[in-house]
């Protein structure tokens, strides 16, 4: 299991991963990562810092060591399953071409 | 059987072919990724100079904001200041990917074992200051940084898109700046040419030593962080600096000046790289100053992060105890 | 599309953005809105308030205890900022001055702020507790004002209305953290809000002014602000556990800002903001 790159558990100000939606419709993305005491000034400090020029509508914190992240080291293997499965894709199916609505 | 030794050698060859391949595609290195020593060793050093030079960058503005002449540039010049804390704040986080604590940077910083840009530890006695500085400071900072933006490890990158974004107004403030002053009185237009006369030699030097002397820059090239030789960005910022002087109605300090139908290239005056390595030794005009001002700022502010420390740990206790 | 195309962070519009107002209020009255001399003096108190505070903590820039910190501060002093113009743009138009003239030609018997928002940064703790008195008292009173009968200080209460809000949330959090956290922060914080209180006493002070302008539903009469006042700062402070000086050291500071009566530190701040300009007379910047 690995957190995010970067926290290390040993600052007094823990790190956040900050995500924002930039507009209603759209999903929260993430932009950046900060420092605060807790999650109170977290989405605080979020705020200030990354939604100056009215990037967003809401924000999510997450303390960076609460994030499980997929094993990096695997990560070629751990993705290789839908390589090879195209009948997933619409575009496999080419015998309906030129029907409509479908 | 293969020894753990072994295996590494193994996952380390592994790792390079896999890195070598990605360079070689132009794609991005992501925190994760295996990646050679070396490159994690350049990138942590250049992205936390280059946070530094944010935050240090902050105080010979922020010397101004008590007394801009007029409302409105007293607010631009905040949202400036306060910009850059913001850029060095992106950089430090993507610093933190590779491996190295802010706490850890800002220790550096402040014992003096970092280098920022050495471009501010010059000092800014005159309003006009805060023209040049966003014209030709904050113009030549851009020109290094826009290719940037496409540098081979994804968190700078994408700090430095948020960034080039972000100061997009910076370099233009500082020109309106300039043009006021020119349009103005005998003594505005005297604190303006001033003002470019300091300044324009050491912007030239932001892009540091010429080609044939910058030992790193062939392999920061290799590894597609760097996208263009010292040179090419000097001769792109002193191409655009042209016309736009002209517009101001200002002379650049450089009599040797020209463009050379031949080369074409501008001829210039050698740079005095005398001056760069006596304000990069530390003996500038405010080495001294920076430094501390920065050091006081965050030996006086350690009662308030320790205290916000220590009140987020009683809150947990006494979360933790009502739970039990 | 190569990768270089791709925007990691999503279309930012700012640029295509219609840029608002700068002056919160201009135009809401139609064009060219005239301040009465009873309601630019009004604006006057309450621009140079905002002026004066956003000038202390303009201070604070590249000092902060942290740099999300030095962001924070900087937002805050903005928006004050933005209040500040909006209201002196206005307050000048009574007598043709510009927000300049008013903010840089001005001498310390013509400002018009109460004796609180020029009272010095002193550490972290003071000024959140400056942050915490003020920023309360002016929630309450834009909140009111923004229902004035003149349009040009509804529209321009109702903004800042919003952005004090956020003001007084940041204070919030910090005194809690402050008066919960170490024994050095707790000590601090309780000094903080003893050194500023006497001076909270001067915002709620009505005068004939205030009291002509409430009675046709203009201004707001600062006495009427007061409970609700009390009661939040009393809420905020026990969760703080912190208690308000009370008995013979309960000073509480006569004021006189609204009348052009000012404490020491206002001379030395005006001199600083207004040196460069006042170099350069009829200059424009």
């Amino acid at each position: 299991m690995m957190s995010t790159p970067g926290e290390t558990g040993t600052e007094s100000w823990p790190l956040w991963e900050v995500f924002v939606r930039a507009n209603r419709g759209l999903s929260h993305v993430h932009v950046g990562s900060l420092h605060a005491p807790d999650s109170d000034m977290a989405v605080r400090n979020a705020r200030d810092l990354y939604t100056r020029r009215n990037e967003g509508v809401s924000i999510w914190v997450v303390p960076a060591d609460a994030i499980t992240t997929s094993d990096p080291d695997a990560k070629g293997a751990y993705f290789e399953s839908p390589a090879g499965k195209n009948y997933r894709h619409a575009v496999y199916y080419t015998k309906s071409e030129g029907v409509k609505h479908l | 059987m293969t020894s753990p030794a072994d295996l590494s050698v193994v996952e380390n060859e592994a790792g390079q072919a896999l890195f070598d391949d990605l360079i070689a595609k132009d794609s991005r290195i992501e925190p994760r990724d295996w990646m050679p020593e070396a490159y994690r060793k350049t990138l942590i050093r250049q992205i936390s100079q280059h946070a530094h030079s944010e935050i240090i960058g902050m105080q010979p503005e922020s010397n101004w904001i008590t007394r801009a002449p007029s409302l409105k540039r007293k607010a631009i010049l905040m949202a400036k200041v306060q910009d850059e804390a913001g850029h060095g704040l992106y950089l430090y986080s993507a610093a933190q990917t590779l491996g190295i604590t802010r706490e850890e940077m800002m220790d550096q910083l402040i014992e003096g074992r970092a280098r920022y840009s050495s471009i501010f530890n010059y000092t800014t006695p005159t309003w006009a200051d805060m023209g040049a500085i966003g014209w030709l400071v904050d113009g030549a900072a851009i020109c290094n940084q826009v290719p940037l933006c496409r540098a081979s490890y994804g968190p700078y990158g994408r700090a430095m898109v948020r960034i080039c974004k972000e100061e997009s107004f910076h370099q233009r403030q500082g020109f309106e700046i300039l043009l006021e002053l020119m349009q103005g009185t005998e003594a505005q237009r005297e604190m303006a040419q001033d003002a470019v006369n300091r300044w324009y030699w050491p912007s030239l030097m932001m892009f540091g030593p010429p080609d044939d002397q910058s030992p790193n820059s062939a392999q920061s090239m290799a590894w597609n962080i760097k996208r263009f030789s010292n040179d090419e960005l000097r001769q792109r910022f002193v191409g655009m600096l042209v016309p736009q002087a002209e517009v101001l109605g200002v002379t650049l300090p450089d009599p040797a000046l020209r463009f050379n139908e031949e080369t074409g290239e501008y001829d210039m005056s050698e740079i005095d790289w005398t001056e760069f390595n006596e304000v990069l030794a530390g003996r500038g005009p405010a080495n001294a100053e920076r430094l501390r001002r920065r050091r006081e700022a965050h030996e006086n502010g350690a009662w308030v992060r320790e205290a916000a420390h220590e009140y987020a740990r009683k809150q947990a206790a006494r979360a933790a105890a009502e739970v039990a | 599309m190569s990768d270089a195309d791709i925007d990691p962070h999503g279309e930012v519009t700012v640029d295509r953005l219609a840029l608002a107002d700068e002056f919160a209020g201009a135009g809401a009255a139609g064009e060219g809105a005239v301040a009465s001399a009873d309601v630019a003096e009004y604006a006057l108190r309450l621009g140079d308030d905002a002026l004066v505070l956003a000038q202390q903590l303009g201070m604070w820039i590249a000092r902060a205890p942290e740099l999300e910190e030095d962001v924070a501060l900087g937002n805050i002093a903005l928006d004050l900022l933005g209040h500040a113009r909006s209201l002196l743009h206005y307050a000048g138009t009574e007598s043709g001055r510009s927000e300049d003239d008013l903010a840089y030609w001005r001498d310390e018997p013509d400002w018009r702020n109460a004796w609180i928002f020029e009272q010095p940064n002193g550490d972290f703790a003071h000024t959140i507790a400056r942050q915490f008195f003020v920023a309360t008292y002016l929630f309450e009173l834009y909140g009111d004002l923004s229902s004035s009968t003149d349009p040009t200080l509804a529209a321009i209460a109702a903004k800042s209305m919003k952005e004090v809000d956020y003001h007084r949330d940041h204070a919030t959090q910090w005194v809690l953290r402050l008066a919960g956290g170490t024994d050095e922060s707790r000590r601090r914080m309780i000094t903080a809000v003893a050194d500023t209180w006497p001076y909270v006493d001067e915002l709620f002070h009505d005068d004939e002014l205030v009291e002509r302008l409430a009675s046709d539903g203009v201004a707001v009469l600062p006495s009427s602000l007061r409970e609700r006042f009390d009661e939040i700062v009393d809420q905020v402070l026990a969760e703080a556990e912190i208690e308000l000086p009370t008995g013979r050291t309960a000073f509480i500071a006569s004021g006189g800002g609204r009348r052009g009566r000012h404490t020491e530190h206002l001379g030395p701040l005006l001199a600083e903001m207004q040196v460069l300009a006042r170099q350069h007379p009829g200059a424009s910047w």
